[in-house]
């Protein structure tokens, strides 16, 4: 794990702001560079300004974890997150899974057909779906439906002072609000994750079995005997991650909203924004830690 | 006896904007004490400094001997007060009968003990118990502020804080507002600390009050002395309540 994060990089991350900074110092007095320096100054400061936002996340995303074990805790809260995060998001993912796995086994037979390995249609198409396909896109469309409307949500709870009355009437926000949606992500997630692949399989198994030729029988025997659990199990752990980010960024954007409607608006399009990217980067980081590439 | 204190409190924002600048003031126990000042000059910035909910630059606030800074008396701090907010801050996810007793269930278990609370206040505060089962969406801003007053008696607050009663209501009802807030609290018997730009509700509400200007308190007093202090901008805000017209800019 610590290898990503080896010394070269954690050296490049400090080290790079303070070359801007110095840079943007020595070139203060040169007139003629002004646009120069305006230029560093102002990469500096993004940069500065992103690193800040980075801790900020990081430190409210602990908070968040740590609300999830201290009681009280909100059970109907966190059932009313479940059934809107996870039940409610079923037909999207379902549907998105569904024709992903048709067109990749479409997609598979036209390149496998050039190398004659069309018998091998139905273990890339589980493969492909439990370790990526799967869990992207459920987190992706999840993180779309999901991110902004809690970002929103909390967002107009902060402009309308929602979050303060709970405050004043001994309720802890944090625990009221934000571990229910992460412990939610992180439940239905996976679970998700694991309807997304059935459907997904079943979905190369309509193109392959209608279109292309295969046997009902002989597609499921293919897909059962290629897999193996690391695959499933790899892909239910990033779902877990997906969630957890996809809640912690919602419920970051929405408490962190500034006032007002086009506020409350900014922060459910940060929220979204935000967490399909690291939903992207969790991805790439997760898949070489299970597979050591 | 001082129930609470305002000890120089400063607070300003991130773009450098100082909206307090020194706020001193002493409220008295069982006082009914009303805070005075033009619009955006931080009367609900103080109110929430004191909540605790804005954290103040420098300076103290005090209630009870007990500190706003402390963490591990905040508890027992947040415990004491109750806030009607100036845009109501019901939770919309919830009905009026649920709003009142998500409060209560906080400092009291018993479900059904909840319940009849919750119905007594709501009744207490002249609801009709058709509305109960509504959301806050669906009713009107003179129900809302009712409700709204209903939870925050209902956890029985040694202090009750009321930010712009009746902003938002048309005359008729925020005379009836006033009238209820009143009775309310004389009924209770307790602190009371209400801000508002309003001159003629502070005089119906209290008949000490204290005037919010630039970032401080600039006068503390009879209501009914505010007209000869000898201030400037107190007497031209006292004139300006009265009447529009003869206000100097
Ligand atoms: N979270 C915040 N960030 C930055 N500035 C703020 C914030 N909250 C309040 N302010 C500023 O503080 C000033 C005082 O705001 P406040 O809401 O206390 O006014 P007010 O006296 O209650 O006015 P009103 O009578 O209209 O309610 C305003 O100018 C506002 O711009
Ligand atoms: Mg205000």
């Amino acid at each position: 794990m610590l290898g990503f994060f080896d010394q070269n990089t954690l050296l490049l991350m400090i080290a790079l702001p303070l070359l801007l900074l110095v840079v943007s110092h020595i070139f203060n007095g040169v007139a003629v560079c002004s646009t120069m320096t305006n230029l560093v100054a102002s990469v500096g400061v993004y940069t500065l300004s992103a690193l800040q936002g980075i801790g900020k996340i990081t430190f409210f995303a602990a908070s968040g974890i740590k609300s999830c074990f201290a009681p009280p805790f909100y059970f109907r809260s966190t059932i009313n997150q479940i059934i809107v995060i996870g039940f409610y998001s079923l037909p999207i993912v379902g549907l998105t899974a569904l024709f992903a796995g048709m067109v990749l086994a479409m997609q598979m037979h036209v390149g496998f057909t050039r190398f004659n390995a069309e018998g091998s249609i139905a273990s890339v198409v589980v493969i492909s779906m439990t370790r990526e396909l799967g869990p992207v896109f459920a987190g992706l469309m999840v993180a779309g439906r999901m991110s902004s409307s809690i970002a929103a949500e909390l967002g107009s709870m902060r402009v309308s002072e929602q979050i303060d009355a709970l405050v004043t009437l001994h309720v802890d926000p944090l625990k009221f609000l934000v571990a229910p949606r992460i412990v939610a992500g992180v439940l239905t997630l996976p679970l998700l994750v694991f309807v997304a692949d059935v459907i997904g399989v079943l979905g190369g198994m309509i193109v392959s079995t209608t279109l292309l030729n295969f046997s009902v029988g002989s597609y499921v025997v293919q897909t059962i005997s290629n897999l193996e659990l690391m695959d499933v199990l790899s892909g239910l752990a990033k779902a877990a991650a997906f969630g957890f980010s996809i809640a912690c960024f919602g419920c970051y954007h929405g408490f962190n909203s500034e006032l007002g409607a086009r506020g409350v608006g900014e922060s459910a399009t940060t929220a979204v924004v935000s967490s399909c990217i690291c939903i992207l980067g969790l991805n790439y980081l997760l898949t070489a830690v299970f597979f050591g590439i | 006896m001082t129930k609470i204190v305002f000890e120089n409190v400063h607070k300003k924002f991130h773009n450098n904007f100082r909206v307090l600048n020194g706020v001193s003031l002493k409220v008295a126990d069982k006082e009914v004490h009303v805070i005075l000042g033009r619009s955006g000059c931080g009367k609900s910035v103080l109110l929430k400094c004191l909540l605790g909910i804005l954290q103040v630059d420098s300076g103290d606030i005090l209630v009870d001997g007990l500190s706003v800074k402390k963490k591990e008396q905040h508890r027992d701090y947040i415990r004491k007060f109750s806030i009607l907010f100036q845009g109501n801050a019901l939770f919309d996810s919830m009905t009026i009968r649920g709003n009142v007793e998500f409060g209560l269930q906080q400092i009291n278990r018993n479900k059904s003990e909840c319940r009849s609370i919750a119905e007594e206040k709501l009744l207490a505060v002249g609801l009709d118990r058709r509305i109960f089962d509504l959301y806050p969406a669906e009713i009107s801003g003179g129900m809302q502020k009712r409700a709204a007053l209903a939870r925050a008696i209902a956890i029985e607050p040694e202090v009750l804080l009321f930010d712009e009663p009746t902003s938002g209501l048309d005359p008729i009802t925020s005379g009836v507002i006033c009238h209820l807030l009143r009775d309310t609290v004389t009924k209770l018997q307790i602190t009371c600390l209400t801000i508002t730009h309003d001159l003629k509700v502070a005089e119906f509400l209290s008949d000490h009050s204290s005037i919010l200007n630039d970032g401080a308190i600039i006068w503390t007093g009879k209501t009914k002395e505010m007209k000869r202090c000898g201030d400037e901008f107190v007497e031209n805000f006292y004139r300006a309540s009265h009447s529009i017209l003869e206000v100097s800019a």
